[in-house]
């Protein structure tokens, strides 16, 4: 590594994480060359969000700021929003429609693939100025991402050398997108959280079955997600993805009651007056009727119950991350189906009443590990040694899969795990 | 119904904005819920999703038991960031009149401190609402907060 960190990594099955890792600067630079920069696919947004010709948005990887483009043909570019002259935004709007991309500073124009085909005097005022003769516009366009369309979700990379999407994402992942995918979406809306710490805790938070059935005391009651349901963790064949999936109404609310005890997670005496958001309907075929899928680095595709959406992890420095939540239904929904996925929205994002706790567990680890550089934490839910995936939802140990590309991605060495 | 004159509807609606504000404020979530009829819509929406015309919410009750769950919900079950609320609460707009629906417009600001005595401004937006008179007072039939602080500050717990 450029700037050498001096973190230990106590076992090399990655049940201890050093702390340093979510504060340092040092680290989070190179995070953005190593891993956004680096040779993962990152999720950039839905195909349904730009699907006419000359349709772009405005996203990010990590913390750079990417554009994604439908090309005349119907291709899909996406290319790093600066301008190849002297760096300016050149799409400003979050999303739009346009003939060509058009820096406002000295009006660079790039076509919608990202190549610049034109800039004003380049010869200069009568023989004077402008740019040299030699000035070739083919070398210097906008700096491009490859792009891979999946089921109609776009990913990018800015690495050549990144396996191809598939090889990325694996069969499971694939089979689950598919699987969410099934037919034409249609965007709802967008949420954004803003959360003040690092992207890293969101991603171990999100490969942490065993959290969603203690911190998020609303599912417990309710039967949404418990302990005691049949649940586990799908890890693709390299551990780095993760989809953690629940079955409802697999236990009993006596059952339930029984194993959580005394826990403070499981209150039986309240209810609500309106249950309509609690009605299920199953739309898979499956049993699964909620699932968090992680897709290494900052990728999350939610189905709790029959709200649907994605969750795209912006990071804003070492201390903070954007979360951006897209939700969907599908293109055949009826007005009363599109009404039941809105009500149900309620339970997702910064006010739901499920994830609400995350964004308060993320902020309260980030500001008690400050000072706790060589203090690491513990991930032994799921037990130590092989990472792989798990038929219970009592475990962290997709944790530990993420963490081992992590340090893959970082050049960074574990120690032995002590036998 | 009686007949108000333009001031006293525009004053009562003022009021009730004000106590609405300070009832959040003061925790009283309970209380602050008299303030909806039973079929009243409350809905925190980002006001990007209404500029491109999509209906997704940051919080949706469609009527005035969802309003009761959501503080059910907080009570019981939420853990959510330790905070006071202070809401300041603009001048309300009367922008119509139907068959006694008035359409309301106020702006807002939600400042959130934390208990390191620390604040920060939580939310901007406007109040756009539809209010009934009943005997007791104006109620709201309809509350919808545009927020303009699209990207919420941690999370969005206490209603705005």
């Amino acid at each position: 590594m450029r700037n050498e960190p001096d973190y230990t990594w106590p076992r090399d099955d990655f049940s201890r994480i050093p702390y340093g890792v979510y504060h340092d600067k040092n680290i989070y630079d190179e995070e953005q060359y190593r891993i956004f920069r680096g040779p993962t696919w990152n999720y950039l947004a839905f195909e349904a969000e730009v699907p006419n010709p000359g349709d772009f948005k405005s996203v990010f990887v990590g913390d750079t700021p990417v554009v994604v483009s439908r090309d005349t043909d119907g291709t899909v570019h996406a290319f790093i929003n600066r301008c190849a002259h002297r760096g300016s935004t050149v799409c400003r709007e979050e999303f739009g429609n346009t003939k060509s991309h058009v820096c406002v500073y000295h009006l660079w124009s790039y076509d919608l693939a990202g190549n610049l085909t034109g800039v004003p005097f380049r010869n200069g005022v009568k023989g004077k100025g402008g740019l040299p003769k030699d000035f070739d516009l083919g070398c210097h366009g906008l700096r491009k991402l490859r792009v891979e369309v999946y089921c109609g979700i776009i990913f990018g990379t800015f690495s050549d050398e990144s396996e191809s999407l598939a090889e990325y994402l694996d069969e499971s992942v694939m089979k689950h997108l598919a699987r969410l995918m099934h037919k034409p979406i249609r965007i709802l809306g967008y949420q954004r959280q803003y959360i003040r710490g690092n992207w890293k805790l969101y991603t171990d938070n999100v490969r942490d079955p065993n959290h969603g059935g203690l911190l998020h005391p609303f599912q417990v009651r309710f039967g949404i997600a418990r302990l005691t349901q049949w649940g586990g963790a799908l890890l693709d064949r390299r551990n780095r993805h993760n989809i953690s999936f629940v079955a409802e109404g697999t236990d009993s609310d006596e059952g339930a009651a029984e194993a959580y005890g005394e826990s403070s997670a499981f209150q039986k005496d309240y209810g609500l007056a309106d249950t309509a958001m609690l009605e299920l309907r199953r739309e898979f075929g499956d049993e699964i009727t909620l699932s968090i899928l992680s897709i290494y680095p900052g990728a999350v595709f939610h189905q709790i119950g029959n709200s649907l959406a994605t969750r795209q992890v912006r990071t804003k420095g070492p201390d903070a991350f954007e979360l951006y939540w897209t939700y969907y239904g599908y293109q055949d929904d009826d007005q009363e189906m599109t009404d039941h996925r809105l009500r149900q929205a309620n339970m997702a994002g910064p006010g739901g009443l499920i994830s609400m706790e995350d964004g308060e567990a993320i902020e309260i680890v980030h500001r008690a590990i400050l000072r706790e550089k060589e203090s690491h934490a513990v991930v032994e839910y799921g037990g130590r040694g092989e990472i792989g995936s798990q038929d219970c939802l009592v475990t962290e140990t997709p944790m530990r899969g993420g963490w081992s590309y992590y340090c893959e991605l970082m050049g960074i060495q574990a120690d032995k795990a002590p036998s | 119904m009686t007949a108000r004159s333009n001031g006293e509807v525009q004053e009562a609606i003022a009021d009730m904005l004000a106590d609405y504000g300070h009832l959040i404020d003061a925790d009283r979530l309970e209380e602050w819920l008299d303030f909806f009829v039973e079929d009243s819509v409350y809905k925190i929406m980002p006001r990007e999703n209404v500029v491109k015309g999509l209906p997704l919410s940051l919080m949706l009750c469609e009527n005035k038991n969802m309003i009761r769950d959501r503080i059910t919900s907080l009570r019981q079950a939420n853990v959510y960031n330790i905070h006071v609320d202070r809401h300041v609460i603009g001048r309300p707009r009367i922008v119509g009149e139907e068959d006694g629906v008035y359409s309301i417009e106020a702006n807002y600001a939600v400042f959130q401190t934390d208990q390191d005595g620390m604040t920060r401004v939580f939310s901007v937006g406007q109040y756009v609402d539809k209010v009934v008179f009943l005997d007791d007072g104006p109620k709201f039939k309809e509350k919808v907060v545009v927020v303009d602080t699209a990207a919420v500050p941690t999370l969005l717990a206490t209603p705005l």
